[in-house]
Formats: C-alpha cells, structure tokens, sequence
C-alpha cells in the first residue's frame, strides 16, 4: 500500500475508457492524485513506472448497493473490511446501505459512515441514507440535512416504501438536492413471506415463493411515479424479464430511471435452489432461465445500466440453518467481476467494454459517485486488471467478513490485480499474504 | 432375492420420496407386509433394533406421526427419547444445528425429526452421522405418510401401475400431497389434484399430474381419492372465503360419491375436519380406509427403521424372530 506519488506512468496496457469511447494500447499519466493524459508513448521527466504490459487499465468498478453492516453489525462486515474487500473487487467507489442498527437517517449517522469511510485503506465510502425514518415508511427523513452531511442517495434498503404516497413525496423531494431515490420495487403483500421464487421449484421443495409479478407491480408503479414527478429514480437489484421491459418502454418516454442488476441474477437461476442451499437465498430471489436470458440482454443494450453487487455479508452460523430460517443476501464485492468476466466475457456474451461500462461509468452517472472516467482532470480512481488471470474463488481467503458466495469453489478467469484510488495504490494483490 | 435387497438399499436418511427409486419405494413397502404381523401378536415386541437408540425431536405438535412412530420404535425394541417444541432448548431459542450437536454428543443412532422448516430434515442429515428420518418438514415432504397411503392403496387395490388416484384439498400447504405425488407417480399410478386454485400451487401440473378445478370431475376420474385436511392453523386469511363455503363446494360427501362410475376408496391423513373436507357418513363409511392407514403406519414405519439400520427387506422375516442376530 504505496503512499501517494507525485507522477505515476501506467505504461503499456490495454485503456479501456467507456464514458470516452477508448479502447487503445497506451498509457496513463497520473500526476498528484489526478488523470492527466491517455495515449501511446507518454515519456514524462522524472514519474514512478507502472508496467501494465497485458493488463487492462480502466475506471474503477462503483458499486451503488453494499450493506456495510455498520454499525451494529460489526460481526459481519465493519466499513473498514467492507471499503478493502471492495478495493480487492476492483472498486474504487461504494455506496454504503443505511439498513444498519440504528438506521443511518440522520445527520450524525451519516456522519459516522462518512467519518470511518475516510479512516479506511480500500475503495470511497458513500452512504445512503434512509428515505423513512427508521426504514419505517411513514415519514421522510430530513433529505437536506442527511445530504449535507454527505449522503449521496435516499434509500430504505431491502424493502419497498409501501405507500405510494410516500414514495411520490420521496421523488418529489429529493429533486432539491439533486438525489436520486433507490428503490426495492416490490408489492409487499404480494411478496409477503416468501423465501424464493415462486415457481415449480419452490413448489417442489414446498417453498414459499415470491411471483416475479410482485417486482413487475413494484417496478411499475415506480415507473409511473418517477414519470409524474420527474424524479431521479433508480431501480435495485432488477431481476425479472417483465421488468426489464417495464424499464425499457419508460426510458424510451423519458423517464429519469436508471438500474440495476447483480451477478448472481445474471448467472443464476432459481433451479440452483434445488437441494435448499442457503447460499442461493438472495432477495429478490434467484429468477426463472428466461428471467437470466432478458437480464443479460438489458444489460447488454443499456436498459439495465448498472451492475451491483447488493454485497450482504451474513455470519457463519446465520447461513448454517434450514432454508426459511436463514437471512437473504449474498456478498459480492470480491466475486462480481471475476465471475462476470468468466461467464460472460470470455463466452462472448458481453463486450468486456460494456461489463467495465455497466461497472463503473454506469453506477457513478446514476448516484452521482466519484469515478467511473479516465478523462484528464478526474480523480486517479482507476484498476488494473490481469483478464487472462486464472484463480479459483475461496471464500476462506476473503477480507470481506462474509464468506456467503453462491461462487465457492468457482473456477474464475481475470483478475483486479491492482486498485487506485485518487493515484494511491490501495489493492496490489501480489503484495498481498497469499495471494 | 439379494439382488433386489441391494436395489432396496435405502442409504442413511428418508427425508423424501422424490429421488427414490421403484425399486427402493417398493422395497419398504414389501418389507412393511411381514412387520404387519407383530402389531396383531398378543406380544407385540421383535429384537431387532435391541441397544439402538432413537431420538423422536418434533419441533412440531404431533399426536398421530409421533405416536406411530414411538409405537414402531417400541415394538423393534429400541430405545427410545421424544423431545417437543415446548419445554425444551428449542424453545430456549437454540438452533438446529446445536440441538442436533447436543444429541450427537450423546451417542444416539437415530433422529425422527418434524420441524416447520422445507428441507430441515436435509439439513439436518447432511450434518450428523446418525440416521434422520423425516416425519414432516414444512409443506415439503411427509415420506413415511406417503408410504403408508401408498401401502393402503396397494393392500386395496393390488397394483399401482395406472391407478388413479386423487388428491383434494390444501395441496399448497400439503407435505403430505407432495409425498404422495413423488411416490405415486414413481411407481406409475396416475395422480391428479384438485382444490381451489388458491390452495394449489404454482406448476404444480409439471410434477406430471393433472389437475381438476371441481370436485366432481375428480370423482369421475379416479379410483381412489386422499382427502387433505384443510390446514386451519396454517390459513393465514383469505386462501377461501369460508368453511362453510369450502365444504359446499369442495368437500367430500356422501352424495357427491353416489355420482361415481365405480367404487371410490376413500383416504385420509388425519386429522379430520369433520364437516369440511370430509363428511362424517364418508369417513366412517364403507369405502373408507382411514384406520386401515393407522395401522399400515406402523408397519411402514418399522420397515423404515429396519431398512435404515442396515437391514435388508429378504431378511425381514427372520428378522423378527430375531435369528438374524444384528446388535
């Protein structure tokens, strides 16, 4: 974990810039934390060499959804491990959920999140803060104040803003301070207990399942409210066909939506389930093949225009319980781009241009985050990757304090073997025990 | 005989009949017709399961399963432990997996479990070495009821092969419908549903069977029909507007039966809503096989016992006398 250096030569690699169209063999110059020049043969006076000769150099990965745990989950991830894991993922940016305990939905817990987010060694710290008080969907919390004390978003993370009036006055709102609203869009009774899709495998395993139609009313309905408000809304986690179309057809008639897709939506389906895994119980939940095949290709045209990792660390033993009993979620941050790569990229379902776009330009232009640009000017957030990298996914060897991956043992291809952030190196994994 | 005893190998757990073979569901049921006979003897005990010790662990309230199987326990002579939900570590809020160690701990060889959790009885085998047998998890399976219902139907009718039979009610709540679905459509018997679409559940009719919307086109089809009770304490609001209603429409009753081109054997897995799901003059009518299901329970159940301890169904017989001299 180098210091900072005055002027630093990334020589030699492939500078994939998807904001700026570049895709070319050259080299970055990066002089008192800032991006000052792409090109071929840059030859400065007097700057530190960086060898990137069959490497990718691009903007670091921004991830606009990570439960922190924070505080009050410290036992399973802290902001510290949390912002390292992240640089060890390719990120340089991280969108902090307020879901925590207490809830972060006031000036002094953002404050909080923004204070140990500047104290940690790994990737930016952005909080969201809630958009109800208490996560409680009754009251709008003070969006000035929490925004500035340095929330970037309002979100009440992991669950729907029931009333629609409240999620109207949220998009209304938040139009002063120039945020957007994240939304878990669901109908909440319809989703109402469910455990996993609802499907022939849940009735099979005697489930409780959540119709994808409960996300298809979720997304529509937020749909329309953004539309009547012109609000900024973005959609997390997306993980039905039906709601890729929804977002298509409203981004065609102008509505201010941008969203999200994980991995694991990406690559799994509800199938996996099969033998009660609790590794495969995310929410929204694992979706049909035809849901993964409308995902991949809304991704792939832009109406999907972020991927997240929804990185939700669970405790060993929260994990080790049957099915109905154990927590939902998945951590991410170590896994999403290597995976992607692996399944996507390299079976040439994905342009690794537009997996490095829906990575980083995507996420920072939706939340308003650092990054996500090699443009002269811009902050040195940036990473080197190493595509041709074979390793295997252990989650023993995570510096996340989850270890709960549908990923284990997953033979991946490429590699984040450094990250940057603001010209520091603050990932070098062959400086790093093990690795 | 010792090939199809091989073939019948059951493994280390029940905790489901999908995934079983033909040959593994009809090698218990086979094994249950000698065991049959010890609950008839004026002495009621066999040695075969002499020294082993047996946990019955519900986390559930159970008065017919748990006793049934206390009864099949009891009369291979084995030893055996019940533990409830209610006034024991579990419901101090210790979790499955620390209740499972603390057993372990104590040197048992088997755990009967129920537990309101799909796949609990999965997750729990695959984390001790004792034997698990599944006596009920969430609405996920109900193996040894399906067993039992499937041996009833077989004692009844001799064969399986192309037998139709139908199952009525809370199919979405039912362990005991999916345990008959998997065993059933196994051994090659035709299988419908039938309910309200509110209590039947999402591609159900991709699990390969049929499914009727009123009760009578199931009454014309099917040679036999399993009547599921209507799950009162699981209803959390609104899956039917009344009981009254459920039982003008849905329930089996004398004059709905007269409608049938044939002989309907009447089943049952208790307990009964007399008056919703089952008329009084069907269940203790002529066609009703209700408590002949009791008793084959405990055969079933013995044979599983056996099975799972190593035994083998040729065996069975000698077993019994305990000539086959297993400790």
């Amino acid at each position: 974990m180098g210091a900072v250096v005055a002027r630093l030569l990334i020589r030699g690699g492939r500078v994939i810039d998807p904001g700026e169209g570049v895709d070319v063999q050259g080299d970055v110059l990066v002089d008192e934390g800032r991006i000052v020049a792409v090109a071929a043969g840059l030859a400065p006076e007097s700057a530190e060499v960086l060898d990137a000769r069959g490497l990718v150099v691009c903007p670091g990965f921004v991830d606009p959804h990570a439960h922190l745990c924070e505080p009050g989950g410290e036992h399973r991830e802290t902001i510290a491990t949390g912002a390292l894991a992240a640089a060890a993922g390719g990120y340089t940016a991280v969108c902090a959920m307020p879901d925590t305990d207490p809830v972060v939905d006031d000036p002094a817990s953002v404050g909080f999140v923004v204070a140990a987010g500047r104290r940690a060694v790994g990737a930016r710290v952005s909080p969201a803060a809630a958009v109800s008080v208490g996560r409680r969907g009754e009251h709008l919390t003070e969006f000035g104040e929490v925004v500035d004390a340095g929330a970037v978003a309002v979100t009440d993370a992991g669950r729907p803003v029931r009333s629609s009036k409240l999620m109207r006055l949220a998009l209304e709102y938040a139009q002063s301070f120039g945020i957007p609203v994240l939304a878990h869009p669901e109908d909440a009774g319809l989703a109402n207990g469910g455990v996993m899709h609802e499907g022939v495998v849940s009735t099979r395993l005697g489930l409780r399942g959540k119709p994808g139609v409960a996300e298809e009313i979720g997304v529509a309905r937020d749909l329309a409210l953004a539309g009547m408000t012109g609000g900024r809304l973005h959609l997390q986690r997306v993980s039905t066909a039906a709601a890729a179309t929804l977002i298509r057809r409203a981004r065609r008639k102008g509505v201010g939506v941008t969203a999200e897709a994980t991995a694991h939506h990406l690559l799994l389906s509800h199938e996996v389930v099969a033998h009660y895994g609790t590794e495969y119980k995310v929410d929204p939940p694992l979706r049909t093949p035809a849901d993964v095949e409308a995902l991949r290709a809304a991704v792939a045209d832009g109406t999907i225009d972020c991927i997240a990792t929804d990185h939700t660390p669970c405790h060993y033993d929260e994990k080790e319980q049957a099915f109905d009993d154990a927590p939902f979620g998945a951590v991410g941050l170590e896994t999403t781009f290597a995976v992607l790569h692996t399944r996507l990229v390299t079976t040439g379902v994905l342009e690794l241009a537009t997996l490095i776009e829906r990575m980083s330009t995507g996420p920072a232009r939706a939340l308003g985050l650092p990054g996500g640009s090699l443009k002269p000017g811009e902050p040195a957030d940036l990473v080197l990757i190493d595509p041709e990298a074979r390793w295997t996914i252990d989650p023993a060897a995570f510096l996340s304090r989850g270890r709960n991956t549908p990923f284990a043992g997953e033979e991946a291809t490429g590699r984040v073997v450094r990250t940057l952030v603001g010209g520091e190196t603050v990932w070098d994994a062959h400086n790093v025990k093990g690795a | 005989m010792s090939r199809s005893a091989a073939a019948a190998a059951l493994g280390k757990d029940l905790v489901g009949l999908e995934g079983l073979t033909r040959e593994q569901i009809l090698g218990i049921l086979d094994t249950a017709e000698p065991f049959k006979e010890v609950s008839e003897r004026r002495i009621k005990k066999v040695p075969v399961l002499r020294g082993k010790t047996i946990v019955n662990l519900f986390f559930e309230p159970s008065t017919r399963t748990r006793i049934s199987f206390e009864f099949a326990e009891k009369r291979l002579s084995a030893d055996t432990v019940n533990i409830g939900a209610v006034g024991s570590s579990v419901s101090k809020g210790e979790t499955l997996v620390d209740t499972a160690r603390n057993l372990e701990a104590m040197r048992i060889d088997m755990v009967v479990m129920r537990h309101w959790s799909p796949g609990a009885a999965r997750f729990l085998a695959s984390r001790i070495p004792s034997n698990v047998i599944n006596a009920g998890d969430g609405a996920h399976e109900h193996p040894t009821q399906g067993l039992l219902d499937i041996l009833t139907l077989r004692d009844h009718f001799g064969r399986l092969e192309g037998l139709k039979v139908c199952i009525v009610g809370d199919v979405l709540h039912s362990r005991v419908a999916r345990s008959n679905i998997y065993g059933l459509v196994t051994l090659g018997a035709e299988v419908a549903v039938c309910g309200p679409r509110t209590l039947l559940p999402a591609g159900i009719e991709e699990l390969d069977v049929r499914v009727f919307a009123r009760v009578e086109e199931a009454i014309e089809w099917a040679e036999a029909l399993n009547v599921l009770r209507l799950q009162l304490e699981r209803m959390e609001g609104g899956f039917v507007p009344s009981l009254r209603e459920y039982n003008r429409v849905f329930g089996i009753t004398r004059e709905r039966l007269e409608w049938a081109p044939r002989e309907m054997l009447i089943l049952h897995p208790g307990p009964m809503n007399r008056g919703v799901e089952i008329d009084s003059d069907v269940a203790d009518g002529p066609h009703s096989v209700i408590l002949r299901q009791v008793t084959n329970g405990v055969a079933v159940r013995m044979a599983v016992l056996y099975l799972l301890t190593g035994g083998a169904p040729d065996r069975a017989e000698s077993a019994k006398s305990g000539g086959e001299g297993r400790s």
